[in-house]
């Protein structure tokens, strides 16, 4: 097994996460990623159309610089360190294929059905992306904090509302996949 | 230089969420359909360490850098807010496959249409800011 190249398992990724978190709790940050779509908004001038956004967005920079290194990090490590392909179970795979004609697991890391360029000029690709897209920065904003911010650093501090929030994550999930993929994709 | 430390950090998250490949639209698909342990163990053994390493912190009072203390707050109490949030945000996670922190690191991996995913997400963010007064929190 090639580590450097190999997709990294469970068991070595789930620790990196913990101790990225403990490092910002050490600087005196906190870890969650949605909260810089709020500073966007405001750095955009939201400010004008809702007190939500009137806030020292400076005092956010740094989480802004976060941002910056995982774009980095994602280019060096889809450049340096991957093969980009994705080989999830052989069964949901197929599954994908015959049900909704997503061929591409095992050939690429996001499906090209979806995400291939060419695809942005299909209204229902791009409905797909703006809707899903806009569903996780409400979402997010609304429960107060996506999945680095509750599922990882709020229910590490025991949260109950974190709880809450990542059971609703999942029962979104849930309905999104068995309920509404068969309705969207077939 | 402090921002330097933050880059880092960033980085070293990027490269985590891409090589580990919870930032691909199919491990999220496969997660809600069970059919790996593979995220499910991202998480899991995140929270476990996570959870262990904030009760030492608070048990022998850990003081973050400078001798300020960390950033651990109480969140406020709700379910509205929470379970209806959360429940819009997991409709999402699992259509556009990408939660927040994932999506920067696929424009770096130069997925040019996961812009319009977060083009969405801003849009969504700022919606939320204008209607936030009439929503149950």
């Amino acid at each position: 097994m090639n580590l450097l190249y190999d997709p990294w398992p469970w068991y070595v990724a789930g620790p990196l996460i913990a101790l990225t978190m403990f490092i910002l709790l050490y600087v005196g940050k906190q870890f969650g990623m949605s909260s810089n779509l709020r500073t966007m908004c405001s750095i955009g001038g939201a400010g004008k159309y809702s007190d939500f956004f009137k806030f020292d967005w400076r005092a956010q920079r740094w989480n802004l610089v976060v941002v910056v290194g995982a774009v980095i990090g994602g280019f060096i490590a889809s450049q340096f360190m991957s093969d980009n392909t994705v080989r999830i179970n052989p069964e949901v795979a197929q599954q994908l294929s015959t049900d909704y004609g997503i061929e591409s697991s095992g050939d690429a890391y996001l499906p090209t059905e979806l995400f291939a360029s060419e695809h942005l000029t299909d209204p229902f690709v791009l409905a797909i992306l703006i809707i899903g897209g806009f569903m996780v920065g409400f979402g997010a904003r609304y429960a107060g904090g996506c999945t680095s911010g509750h599922a990882i650093s709020g229910l590490s501090n025991l949260q109950l509302p974190s709880l809450i929030a990542v059971i609703g994550f999942f029962i979104g999930g849930l309905v999104m996949i068995h309920l509404l993929f068969p309705l969207i994709f077939s | 230089m402090k921002y330097i430390s933050y880059l880092t950090i960033g980085i070293f998250f990027g490269i985590i969420m891409y090589k580990s490949e919870a930032a691909s639209w199919f491990r999220i698909y496969e997660m809600f359909q069970f059919g790996s342990f593979h995220m499910y163990g991202i998480i899991g053994s995140a929270l476990v360490i996570g959870v262990i390493g904030v009760q030492i912190i608070k048990k022998y009072k850990i003081k973050a850098i400078g001798g300020n203390e960390m950033n651990l707050h109480p969140k406020t109490k709700s379910v509205a807010r929470y379970l209806i949030g959360g429940i819009i945000f997991g409709l999402g996670w699992a259509l556009a496959g990408a939660c927040p922190g994932p999506m920067y690191v696929l424009v770096g991996a130069g997925y040019s249409s996961i812009l319009v995913v977060i083009g969405g997400a801003l849009l969504g963010t700022l919606v939320y800011g204008l209607v936030k007064n009439k929503l149950p929190h």
